[in-house]
């Protein structure tokens, strides 16, 4: 199997300016844009979006042209390009923001135009300051040629962009949590209902909070048409998308690829196998929220839909490789560990369970466990994530508190006995 | 320290960007970072005033972030990743190796001012595992033995930018991608470089 370059097509092509106006255009920039506001309307965009069956990238993997038709009528609306990209194991939206970020920009103009917005956000983490200062100084390019301010060529469509830094919080990927910490407040997660962004956002203004990765498709789509987009993929997971690979493997890396081929065929084709051709113990197919799969299960194929039945999820598409060699509790305590540092708080179940859950394995880590710890884990696990089933259910207002279930419950399935060598047996005289 | 004129009116076209003024509330924590390296109660007295909240809620703020440090930091804040791919790619060793360069626990800065060292979680460099970070600048597969030369460099060369192709170049091994075209721009102290904030400087 091949790569097939959509987004990352004029990056690969144009590796030393990628990211600067002028080879933008020369390669073909701006010319959906271009397009969109002398020829379209702002229906004939939403049209084509929910055409090209386009799903969001950000984890969810909710329709996109679905979420537009949402937005409600009340104005001022917002755009925010949700840049937080922190789930370990991912990087897809990095090289998106660092070498292309013309195409983000575009993106965001034409969504704006479809939605009728004239205010937009960039949100992107702190630590991707490199990053920041590449979308900073395109936005600024983008605003002097004429395609960001008032009066967009001529339209009477304005449009500003402002880029702002998050400070180091993953829960501001949740799309409430980064509006909150937009709104210079903790980031905490809103209740849905009522507080969902197309009704009740931005300064409870209707909002559009979209990928990186998924705003970057639309230039594609409206110059290519989205029956055209629909057609790459299979059903069900259309189009192209961009995995991160990391963890036990020779050539990690952003693969762009049309979804429908398997774990394997994509480890080995363009991972280059594993590192010392070693065996697969255990991946994780869609960043460490995402229940892992075993060796046994490299044969799923990278589909949304396949990867739900499968019990776990595609996610932010992060592909991480265990070999054979791992230790399985580290590396569910790395991850629990991650959660509880970024739980923010607010729902005692994630707040106390992830910090006693990342005690625990660190107890049985140093060789103190207790025979009793694995029914411990799991029945805080169930306060968690109440039946520990998949999707699953939630005593806590997001995510992210069943998201630190996820390694528990894979590691009790997979590797329960590896957990129990590691706890010392009472020896009765 | 109360804020200097010119400072207030940079602070205020920070506000004048957003719709509402407490969405300037990040934005003016990184101006105070870059003021006195940490955030005092002073600066969120003056950006409370600025804004027109209270200070607690400006501090309910502060401290809600892991990147405002409520403490000074040292010249070059050091962060290594633990999170689950780097963990599993040796960055228990690249840690250990920084601790004993340093001799300094998380969130410990040495006497000199020199250096601040950190555990943080994924820093989207999982390709480049393990990877580390100086000032919010990426290094990514740095190897066993390289961390210690990179404090030597630091201490000794003092650099008044952080540029990450110039430590990338220096100290880290294979990326996550292809970084593209040689970039100059890099950040003046232990906080995101950014034009926004006014601080980015050039280096080579």
């Amino acid at each position: 199997m091949r790569e097939k370059r959509l987004l990352t097509k004029h990056m690969y092509e144009n590796p030393l300016d990628s990211h600067t106006i002028k080879s933008y255009i020369n390669n073909g920039g701006y010319e959906a844009l271009r397009l969109v506001l002398k020829e379209s309307s702002p229906e004939k965009v939403l049209d084509e979006v929910k055409d090209s069956n386009i799903r969001g990238r950000g984890g969810a993997g909710f329709p996109t042209g679905t979420k537009w038709g949402f937005l409600a009528k009340e104005e001022p609306r917002y755009l925010v390009i949700n840049a937080d990209e922190s789930e370990p194991g991912t990087f897809k939206d990095r090289i998106l923001l660092e070498r292309d970020p013309h195409q983000i920009i575009e993106g965001m103009i034409i969504t704006s135009y479809a939605s009728n917005i004239s205010k937009a956000f960039i949100y992107i983490r702190g630590e991707y300051a490199k990053s920041a200062r590449r979308v900073q100084a395109a936005v600024q390019e983008t605003y002097q040629e004429g395609f960001l301010g008032e009066n967009i060529l001529g339209t009477g469509f304005s449009l500003e962009i402002v880029v702002h830094l998050g400070a180091g919080a993953y829960i501001c990927g949740e799309e409430t949590a980064l509006l909150n910490s937009l709104e210079g407040k903790r980031g905490e997660p809103r209740l849905k209902p009522p507080f969902f962004p197309a009704a009740m956002g931005l300064y409870n203004k209707p909002t559009l909070v979209n990928n990186v990765e998924t705003i970057s498709a639309i230039p594609w789509i409206l110059q290519n048409s989205g029956k055209a987009y629909s057609k790459l993929g299979v059903e069900g997971s259309a189009g192209t998308r961009i995995f991160s690979l990391s963890g036990h493997v020779n050539k990690p890396g952003n693969y762009e690829i049309e979804m429908g081929c398997t774990f394997r065929e994509f480890m080995e084709d363009l991972g280059g196998g594993v590192l010392k051709g070693k065996k697969v113990k255990a991946f994780i197919p869609g960043g460490a929220s995402a229940p892992w799969f075993t060796g046994g299960q490299l044969d799923v194929k990278m589909t949304i839909d396949d990867v739900a039945a499968a019990g776990s999820m595609l996610g932010s598409g992060a592909v991480i490789i265990m070999d054979e060699d791992t230790s399985m509790l580290r590396a569910a305590k790395s991850i629990v560990s991650f959660f509880a540092h970024e739980s923010c708080g607010q729902c005692t179940p994630c707040r106390e369970g992830t910090t006693w859950m990342e005690l625990i394995l660190e107890r049985i880590e140093s060789g103190r466990g207790r025979a009793s710890d694995i029914e411990l884990l799991l029945d805080i696990s169930d306060n968690i994530s109440p039946g520990l089933e998949w999707p699953p259910k939630m005593t806590t207002i997001c995510p992210l508190g069943p998201s630190a279930v996820s390694p528990i419950v894979s590691l009790m399935e997979h590797f329960r006995e590896e957990v129990e060598l590691l706890i010392p047996r009472k020896i009765s005289l | 320290m109360s804020w200097k004129k010119t400072l207030i009116t940079e602070a205020k076209k920070l506000i004048d960007m957003y719709p509402e003024k407490r969405s300037a509330l990040g934005p003016l924590l990184y101006l105070a970072l870059r003021e006195e390296g940490y955030i005092s109660n002073e600066a969120m007295s003056e950006i409370s005033t600025l804004i027109g909240i209270t200070e607690a809620q400006v501090q309910s703020v502060a401290t809600f972030y892991s990147m405002y440090k409520q403490e000074p930091v040292g010249r070059y804040l050091i962060s290594i990743c633990k999170s689950v791919s780097c963990e599993i790619s040796g960055s228990s060793v690249v840690n250990k190796e920084l601790m004993e360069a340093t001799n300094l626990n998380h969130l410990e800065s040495d006497e000199d001012g020199i250096f601040t060292i950190e555990q943080v979680e994924c820093i989207g460099a999982c390709g480049g595992a393990p990877a580390i970070q100086v000032n919010y600048e990426t290094i990514e597969n740095i190897k066993e033995g390289k961390v210690s030369e990179l404090c030597n460099w630091l201490k000794t060369e003092q650099p008044k930018v952080i540029n990450s192709d110039e430590i990338q170049n220096k100290f880290g091994g294979i990326t996550s991608f292809d970084w593209g075209i040689h970039d100059n721009s890099g950040t003046t102290g232990p906080y995101p470089g950014f034009q926004g904030y006014k601080t980015t400087g050039e280096r080579l």
